[in-house]
Order: C-alpha cells, then sequence, then structure tokens
C-alpha cells in the first residue's frame, strides 16, 4: 500500500494549521480593536468560507491563482512557478478553508479575556508586547491550543477545495480524501476503506485530544 | 501634589472632576456608578478624558490643550484594582516582579525577596493567585505595586470583595500602608466608616460630578445632616 496520500495530507495539514494559527490569532486579535462597522464586515468576510461550498472557495481561488489569472500569471511569467496542480497548491486551499475556524476561537478565547489584567500590567510598566505575550496569550491559551487542534483536524479532511486547485496525481499531489474518492470511483472499493479507516483513526485521535485541551481545569483567580 | 481637572462624556452623564491632593489621603465617596473608578481610571491614564488636564507634581499627565496623554506605563500610578487583577499564570513571585521591570535582571531576585519580606508573603512565593486567600491576593496586589514605586497609588474600593471579618482585620493594614507611602493616595469607596478611618478629606462624587474636598470631620458633619433629613441618625464621632 502506497502511503503518500497519508504522508502528503499530514504535511499539508501541519503547513496550513500552522499559518491559520498565526494569521487567526493576529486577526483575532487586531479586528477586536476596530470599529465596530469596520469589524462587522472583517467578521463576515473571514468567516464566509466556513459556510460557503469548498468547491466556491476552490473556484473563487483559482480564479486570483489560475495560471491565466492575475496572480497565477504574475507567478508563471516572472518566476516560472506554476501555483496550481502542485502539492503544496493545496495549502492555499486548505488554509483558507480553516482559517475561520482558528480565527473564531481565537477570537472567543480573547472576549473572555479580563481587560483588567492588561490595564493592571500597564500600569506597572509592563511594554505592550510583554502583556500580549505573558499575560493575554497564557490566559487564553486554553482557546487557542483547541482551535489549532481542531484547525488541523479540518485541514486533514479539506476536500472539495483541495481537489479543484492541487487535482488527483497519485504520488504528487493525492490526498487521502482525494484518494479515498479515486479509488472508489475507479471501483478499488478495498482499499478506499483501508484510507477510509485511516482518516477515522486520525480524526478520532485529534477530537480526543480537543476533549482533553478543552476539559475545564483549575484556574484564574 | 496631584491636580486634577477633567471632564468626559459617558452614557448616563458627563464625568467632571477637579481637585487636588497633597500628602493628605482623599476618599472619593459616592454610591456605585457615580464614576468614582472612571475618575481613576483617567488618573492612571487607562481611560482617556475628554478634555482638561491632570497633573503631578511637576509632570503633565494629561493635557487635552497641548496634545499630551501619558500611557500608563509612563504615569507611575499604583492601581489597586477591585478584584486585584492578579497575573493567574504566574506565581505570587513572578507577579511581584512584573512591577520590577525598571530593574536590570540580576537585581530582581533580590528586590522580590525583600518585598515579599515586607508585605509578609514569606511561604507563599511559588504559589498561583487563585490558590490565595482574599486577604493574601490583597497584599500580593499591594506588593505588586509598591514594587513598580509609584508616586501616585489609587485604591479601587479595596476591601469589597472581602468579607467585614478579614475588613476589620486588613483596615488598620491598609493605613499603614497609606501613612507610610510618600505620595499621593486616592481611595474609591461608598462606605462612610473607610473614609473616617483612612482618610483625612473626602470629595462626594454624585451622578460624575466631584466635589470640592472637605475635611473628613466636615464631610461626616454633612454627611450627617444629610442623613438625618431622610430622618436616620448617624452617632457622633471625631475624627
Amino acid at each position: 500500500m502506497d502511503l503518500y496520500p497519508l504522508y502528503n495530507s499530514l504535511r499539508i495539514a501541519a503547513i496550513s494549521a500552522m499559518i491559520v494559527f498565526f494569521a487567526g490569532i493576529a486577526c483575532a486579535y487586531y479586528i477586536a480593536k476596530l470599529p465596530r462597522v469596520l469589524k462587522g464586515i472583517l467578521d463576515v468576510l473571514l468567516t464566509l468560507p466556513l459556510v460557503l461550498p469548498p468547491t466556491v472557495v476552490g473556484y473563487l481561488l483559482l480564479l486570483v491563482l489560475g495560471p491565466k489569472r492575475p496572480i497565477g500569471s504574475f507567478f508563471l511569467e516572472n518566476f516560472d512557478i506554476r501555483l496550481t496542480m502542485r502539492w503544496w497548491s493545496a495549502i492555499f486551499a486548505v488554509s483558507v478553508v480553516v482559517f475561520p475556524l482558528m480565527y473564531r476561537t481565537a477570537r472567543g478565547a480573547f472576549e473572555r479575556f479580563d481587560e483588567n489584567l492588561a490595564d493592571a500590567g500597564r500600569t506597572l510598566g509592563l511594554r505592550n508586547s510583554y502583556i500580549f505575550w505573558r499575560i493575554r496569550i497564557p490566559y487564553c491559551k486554553q482557546g487557542i491550543i483547541a482551535g489549532a487542534v481542531l484547525s488541523f483536524a479540518r485541514a486533514l479532511g479539506e476536500y472539495g477545495a483541495t481537489s479543484m486547485i492541487a487535482g488527483y496525481t497519485p504520488g504528487k499531489t493525492a490526498t487521502i480524501s482525494t484518494a479515498v474518492y479515486q479509488l472508489w470511483r475507479t471501483g478499488n472499493d478495498e482499499l478506499a476503506l483501508k484510507w477510509v479507516l485511516i482518516n477515522i483513526a486520525i480524526s478520532a485521535v485529534v477530537l480526543l485530544c480537543v476533549n482533553l485541551l478543552e476539559r475545564p481545569q483549575r484556574r484564574k483567580g | 501634589m496631584l491636580t486634577v481637572d477633567i471632564e468626559k462624556r459617558l452614557d448616563r452623564f458627563t464625568l467632571k472632576a477637579k481637585f487636588s491632593c497633597s500628602g493628605e489621603p482623599l476618599a472619593l465617596f459616592g454610591a456605585s456608578g457615580a464614576g468614582k473608578s472612571m475618575t481613576l481610571k483617567c488618573i492612571a491614564g487607562i481611560e482617556k478624558p475628554d478634555k482638561g488636564y491632570i497633573k503631578l507634581n511637576d509632570r503633565v499627565l494629561y493635557d487635552s490643550e497641548h496634545h499630551i496623554n501619558l500611557p500608563p506605563q509612563k504615569r507611575h500610578v499604583g492601581y489597586l484594582f477591585q478584584d486585584y487583577a492578579l497575573f493567574p499564570d504566574m506565581t505570587v513571585s513572578q507577579n511581584i516582579e512584573t512591577g520590577l521591570t525598571r530593574y536590570p535582571r540580576k537585581e530582581r531576585a533580590q528586590q522580590v525577596r525583600e518585598i515579599t519580606q515586607r508585605f509578609h508573603l514569606t511561604g507563599l512565593e511559588s504559589k498561583r493567585p487563585a490558590t490565595l486567600s482574599g486577604g493574601e491576593k490583597q497584599r500580593v496586589a499591594l506588593a505588586r505595586i509598591f514594587a513598580s514605586a509609584p508616586d501616585v497609588l489609587l485604591l479601587d474600593e479595596p476591601f469589597s470583595s472581602l468579607d467585614s471579618y478579614l475588613k476589620l482585620e486588613l483596615l488598620p493594614y491598609i493605613k499603614n500602608i497609606i501613612k507610610d507611602f510618600k505620595g499621593e493616595s486616592i481611595l474609591v469607596t461608598h462606605n462612610i466608616d473607610e473614609v473616617l478611618y483612612l482618610c483625612d478629606k473626602a470629595a462626594p462624587i454624585e451622578n460624575g460630578i466631584t466635589k470640592q474636598p472637605l475635611k473628613a470631620d466636615v464631610f461626616y458633619t454633612e454627611i450627617k445632616q444629610h442623613y438625618q433629613e431622610a430622618g436616620i441618625i448617624l452617632p457622633e464621632i471625631h475624627v
């Protein structure tokens, strides 16, 4: 059994989760400070990929990244890099689809933060960066870690947008989800089932981690 | 000498505070929601007034005309929060150390030791705030503030989250701290006994408007009259 889809899925999910981790936290932190109208608009835009069909996200991505489209053709002409149909093309798709999960969990965690703590830190003379990294983030860490793990889990399962932007090339762009579809379509039920079971096992473990992380801990005072 | 003359428009009223204090502990006395905490927050730089000025000795902390608004970090104003606002993910020692950032890293441990002793926190160094009693939390919060060597001490209803027994125990403690403190101290409270016990002067706040500070005994006489009109007789007290 060729394990390439497992390896490819894991690296795409890991890289995407990492990107989304930092982008989600940064957006959650800075957007919370914006005026209400702007905040409302950005909030809708950034959460949209959560409710849109992944195929719609894939289509929109192809509209900008495709070889004949603005960004796609720019990279093709200037750097000779084709942005679609590579294994890493899936990272674009997965990151966009997964981003709202991280963004919204981080935002929820930040909203529960006790602003008095930041104010106390400032009156004590602490730099704002210190307050962010040493007080705010530790206070919200449970929500943030849960968001990251959940993002990773969702990233592993992305199919729609990935199949449109990276396609299915065995040994190149194949992921677990695209492999299952292709194997089933070509009548290779036995192998498809194996991948299904692998997928269920990984996802179950990840969700178990989320639950363990969300278990209330003794804290706060 | 701390001089405050500020205005800030809020939802329910416009906050107007005009007073000064010089060496004598001052109480801001008023009902909940009268704007007491907001006044303190403006002095500390957590909230920004709409106009006016705040001066501390020869330093201007805030001046709307000259567009001066020092960040809280540069004001040297210590703020004791109602719920103490201890950092929950840090130990007692680490909490105290956050007030010592002006010292080089090497000297901080020694400073923490001295402050820990001064505030009777020996033995609690490695505990987290969640495991401390109300009185201990308050001492840690005070220790942390004094570690930062403030010029002004703001106490925001320091006894509101303690039971009355603990409060009796801590009142003399706080009184000593205020007495030994070289800078200005302002206490916010809605308890007349705290005013009389801890402060030399008191300024009533009503619907956001702070009236001129009075000597504590004069203040008490006025309050007594006020109550008498409502049919409540307060005891005679000599401050």
